[in-house]
């Protein structure tokens, strides 16, 4: 069977891919595109490690075929610095030690981000909230909290 | 298989009809797409729905509303108006999974892959939702528990789609409520859920009411002898011990490794008595 030809627009970059039906918009990220800042933790949208936004919402791309993606406007880890000025959240989780291994990393910044757009002074519990679609299995996710709040304090006084 | 947009409901109902193998409607899909993934379903045919742009809309309609099939939970939870008028089956579709899951993740969906375990289901049924069903034939409006024929069957014949759900509209002193049981805070399946919908007269006696169950039988269900135990009184104690015996009553479960038989009926009785506390208070603008 013949691919599908995806004209999409990543990180604000028009693109275009080939993918089969059944692809996923993380397989195609990863594998067609070279963009592999999204992880496959479980690929059953429990974990949120493959984390990206469609047209604004967070969504876990495990779970989009990459076909849905044609015309629609997606944002990844990739384009969440300024070159090489880092995001507020992607520092503060580096002055946090936000991180051990890494893998849930991008996930969790993707969400972050999500929030954070959307609420620019969110509670403690409303993170927490926010965060539970990202499983981490290294930090006890209190240096994740930690840092998040940190950031809108910073975003919200800057 | 085969991947198709289409743009008009006209059109997907004929891809779905025309299809000789397995077809799939696919609007959030995380549902669908976790079964694919395990190989339980392996279409020959999905059609993304999305590209249909009033499946995206919330209308109002006749004093309700009506909710297209591709809304997500996160969009739903953003509508002021559904949020007034019917506070427990946004808040039944909000808790299906995690923001993410949000994201996508729709009520018509929710209904169509027929878990008796459904958020959104009882609340819905408690509610007198009226899913439209698209068909080769045009369309019927089928109430929402009849929706599911067991777990993971649904009532719709080939090429048939629920294009959209009508939430009715609200008299005065109206309330509703969903809760369900699990054993963690959040993101996981029912052991049991309960809907109440109910309605109050001017000195706070109850005129009308509709009690939902999930995950105590093969489908959501309404029980009307819960409703009945309602219906004429201030909804006050001994009311809601009625309504409660008349739950666990009703219940039928299964055992399996989320509950017992036993645990399951006695929390069907005790979920439908706090729901229902819940909706007299809405009701009463209190809570």
């Amino acid at each position: 069977m013949s691919q599908i030809h995806v004209q999409t627009t990543i990180n604000g970059d028009e693109t275009e891919f080939l993918c089969d039906a059944e692809e996923t918009l993380l397989d195609a990220l990863r594998d067609k595109l070279g963009l592999t800042g999204a992880k496959e933790g479980c690929g059953t949208g429990d974990c949120g490690a493959c984390s990206v936004t469609v047209d604004g919402r967070l969504v876990c791309s495990c779970l989009v075929l990459g076909a849905e993606a044609h015309g629609r406007e997606i944002t990844t880890i990739e384009g969440m610095a300024n070159g090489e000025e880092l995001h507020p959240l992607q520092q503060k989780f580096l002055d946090h030690a936000a991180l051990q291994c890494g893998i849930c990393t991008p996930g969790f910044l993707v969400a972050a981000k999500a929030l954070l757009d959307r609420n620019p002074n969110p509670t403690e519990t409303e993170v927490r909230y926010w965060l539970a679609g990202n499983l981490c299995r290294c930090t006890g996710y209190d240096k994740i909290i930690r840092a998040v709040m940190d950031t809108a304090a910073e975003m919200r006084g800057a | 298989m085969r991947f198709e947009a289409p743009t008009t409901v006209e059109a997907a109902v004929s891809l779905l009809a025309a299809e000789t193998g397995m077809a799939r409607v696919l609007a959030g899909g995380t549902d669908l797409l976790v079964q694919m993934k395990s190989g339980m379903a392996e279409p020959d045919l999905v059609v993304d729905i999305k590209r249909i742009d009033a499946m995206h809309e919330i209308t109002p309609e006749d004093g309700g509303f009506r909710i297209g099939a591709a809304v997500p939970g996160i969009a739903l939870g953003e509508h002021e108006g559904v949020k007034a008028a019917w506070p427990g089956v946004v808040e039944g579709t909000e808790l299906i999974g995690s923001t993410q899951i949000q994201g996508r993740a729709t009520m018509v969906g929710n209904l169509c892959n027929c878990s008796p375990a459904a958020d959104s289901v009882p609340a819905m049924a408690a509610a007198g939702a009226i899913a439209r069903v698209a068909g080769p034939d045009g369309s019927r409006d089928v109430p929402v528990e009849e929706i599911a024929a067991g777990p993971g069957k649904s009532n719709l014949a080939k090429g048939e789609m629920v294009d959209s759900v009508f939430l009715p509209a609200r008299p005065a002193n109206a309330g509703d409520a969903y809760l369900r049981f699990i054993p963690r805070t959040e993101m996981d399946i029912a052991v049991v859920g309960c809907g109440v919908n109910l309605v109050l007269d001017g000195d706070g006696t109850c005129s009308e009411a509709r009690v939902a169950l999930g995950a105590v039988a093969a489908r959501v269900f309404l029980v009307p002898e819960a409703a009945e135990a309602l219906v004429g009184t201030k909804v006050d104690d001994a009311a809601l011990d009625a309504l409660a015996a008349a739950c666990s009553a009703a219940a039928t479960p299964i055992d399996d490794k989320r509950g017992t038989v036993e645990f399951r009926k006695k929390v069907a009785g005790v979920l439908a008595r706090r729901a229902a506390t819940i909706a007299r208070d809405r009701a009463k603008g209190s809570a």
